[in-house]
């Protein structure tokens, strides 16, 4: 599988999780994030945008609670919750942002 | 993926007897087969082997030479059909290939055209038959719908392990070259980074000191979560799907909290931060091995007097019945406490000793039930008692809760069903078959939800709950009913009396 942008091929796994995470960016997001048939709004793009700053200190997703406190503490306590981040990402937060954000898929039992 | 399913979620069966037989239902259902990369990384050749036909046949011989259960298993089915109908992957999607000795049989097969003196003369007569692609796309398909619960073997007079045969029949695939890729990637990650999730040591402690925030913001105590403490008392051994995962991490509090309250001095070590053992689904002992060692070498180096496993339902299985054997022996650690421990035993002897106070009616915005896990219900024991397995858990949530209510006792302790995901399943890839598969449950839960009122359901493994999570709404439910046993505890328990 892979997603084009002008003629440009990027390569993706089986379940359209980008292959090189450095080649992502905001219109390849814009593109996963179409197929998944979500619309992306800011309050998206603000768990898009955490996701990848701590992937990039930590080599690795957030806890969903840890994305849960960083999203309250950016538009408060009744966005703060698990439900409302599947109201943004239907399929999961952890599995569909981290696609979205170019991240590899959590694996395990979650 | 957000897009509406593109199978039929079944419907709740009037009747409960056998559902109807759907010749070639779940022919399309197979998982992702591992890349080479996730082959290699566990010894397993990259792709497809020359002579893959006769090298299974040669890897079937290896294993029937050390495992005597298994020829057992494949020689004793007299087809009497007591297992049929016991299967919730048959009973979710009708699919006959889906009834144990169907599934049994795939291998069987090739045993009896081998290893049989019949099979050799007249194979036509006894159903024998060599290895074919045919044979080949069957295996792989039908023993990635079968989560080695172990359910059917309660119900076969000869006490058939089909599980047995589904992961002998995994790692002879393996063997040639045809892996699976969620169980394979994730073996991989255990040995490289020590943990299914490949959260590394900085992430994990960043993991445990939010924690440690997010207790004292609303409880006011002081609750550590330490990671790597040398000297420690207590290694705590849990799934990763526990620093990660809903309702999962509410049980890991519930876990600190305990020990807080009862004074032991505990820690989770970064190197061994993970609890299941998937090498079991795909039936490699090397593997097995492997995973065991690294829990061995964990409490070796932090010098701990005791290992606590945290709840994780075929980890508890690795552990109570093989971890002697394989990771043994363990004379360094205190001969005053069983080894290992299940975090509900401890949890269970110091509600019997007064230690900790517990207040039920925190939880009384709730009505409890009890989903037995496959593992622990029929694989393990618990406690110093005869269905010790059974008993501790109910007994822990009851001192939790007011309002507890069981299901259908056809569908409880060693006749429970499994959630659907067990065995190395629990994949996107294989999503209608995980919905299919938890319908039995569903029906059971179903059933006291309308009649009794039940508002959550408890359970004590990390594939139970993440499963649960993600099929519950297929069926009407909302996906935070599922709760760990200690996020209960965690509610209850009275911080700060007993110190």
């Amino acid at each position: 599988m892979a997603y084009e942008i002008d003629g440009k091929s990027f390569e993706s796994d089986e379940e359209g999780y980008l292959i090189d995470l450095s080649a992502w960016n905001e219109q390849l997001a814009d593109l996963i994030a179409k197929d998944e048939e979500i619309d992306m709004t800011d309050e998206h793009w603000e768990v898009v945008n955490f996701l990848r700053e701590y992937y990039n200190e930590y080599q690795i997703a957030p806890a969903v609670r840890v994305l849960v406190k960083a999203i309250k503490k950016k538009f408060g306590k009744d966005k703060g919750s698990n439900k409302y981040l599947y109201e943004l990402f239907p399929y999961g937060p952890a599995k569909q942002a981290c696609k979205i954000a170019g991240l590899p898929k959590p694996t395990g039992c979650v | 993926m957000a897009k509406a399913p593109t199978f039929d979620i079944p419907a709740f069966r009037e009747d409960l007897a056998n559902p109807a037989m759907v010749e070639g239902a779940m022919d399309h259902s197979q998982p992702f087969v591992a890349k080479p990369e996730h082959q290699e990384d566990l010894g397993f050749p990259g792709e497809l082997v020359e002579n893959w036909e006769q090298k299974a046949v040669e890897k079937l011989g290896d294993l029937l030479g050390k495992n005597k259960a298994l020829r057992v298993y494949l020689d004793s089915c007299v087809k009497c059909g007591a297992c049929t109908d016991k299967c919730h992957y048959y009973i979710g999607t009708g699919d006959p290939k889906n009834m144990p000795v169907a599934r049994q049989d795939l291998l069987r097969s090739l045993y009896r055209r081998h290893f049989t003196l019949a099979g050799k003369i007249a194979p036509g007569l006894v159903g024998a038959r060599d290895m074919d692609k045919e044979m080949l796309d069957d295996w792989y398909k039908y023993f990635h719908q079968c989560s080695q619960c172990r359910r059917c073997s309660v119900f076969c007079p000869y006490g058939i392990d089909t599980a047995e045969i589904s992961m002998a029949a995994r790692d002879i695939m393996d063997h040639i070259g045809v892996g699976q890729k969620y169980s394979n990637e994730i073996l991989a990650k255990v040995h490289k980074i020590g943990n299914n999730l490949g959260l590394p040591k900085p992430a994990l402690i960043d993991t445990m000191e939010g924690l440690e925030e997010d207790v004292l913001e609303d409880d006011g105590v002081a609750v550590r979560f330490p990671v790597d403490v040398q000297g420690a008392d207590v290694l705590l051994v849990t799934p990763s799907a526990d620093f990660f995962a809903e309702p999962h991490v509410d049980g890991l509090i519930g876990y600190a909290k305990v020990f807080h309250q009862a004074g032991i001095n505990w820690t989770v070590s970064s190197y061994a931060s993970e609890a299941a053992n998937f090498a079991m689904f795909i039936g490699s002992y090397e593997q097995m091995h492997k995973v065991a060692a690294r829990i061995r070498q964990a409490a070796l180096d932090l010098g701990v007097k005791r290992v606590i496993f945290g709840e994780c339902g075929h980890a508890w299985r690795v552990a109570y019945s093989f971890l002697n054997s394989l990771a043994g022996p363990w004379d360094f650690l205190d001969p005053k406490y069983p080894v290992p421990q299940h975090i509900l035993e401890v949890t269970h002897d110091l509600i019997q000793r007064g230690a900790i106070n517990l207040d039920p009616s925190a939880n009384d915005d709730m009505t409890l039930t009890f989903h037995d896990s496959c593992n622990v219900a029929r694989g393990s024991g618990m406690g110093n008692m005869e269905g010790g397995q059974f008993i501790i858990p109910r007994e822990v949530i009851k001192a939790s809760v007011n309002k507890f209510v069981e299901m259908d006792p056809a569908t409880t302790c060693e006749k429970t069903f499994c959630c659907g995901g067990g065995g190395g399943l629990l994949t996107d890839d294989l999503m209608e078959l995980r919905v299919k598969g938890a319908l039995p449950r569903m029906e059971a839960l179903k059933d006291v939800v309308d009649n009794n009122g039940v508002t959550h359901m408890a359970a004590i493994c990390a594939i139970c709950k993440s499963q649960f999570s993600k099929v519950m709404p297929y069926y009407g439910f909302p996906m935070d009913m599922i709760v760990s046993v200690h996020q209960l505890v965690s509610d209850a328990i009275q911080l700060g009396t007993k110190e």
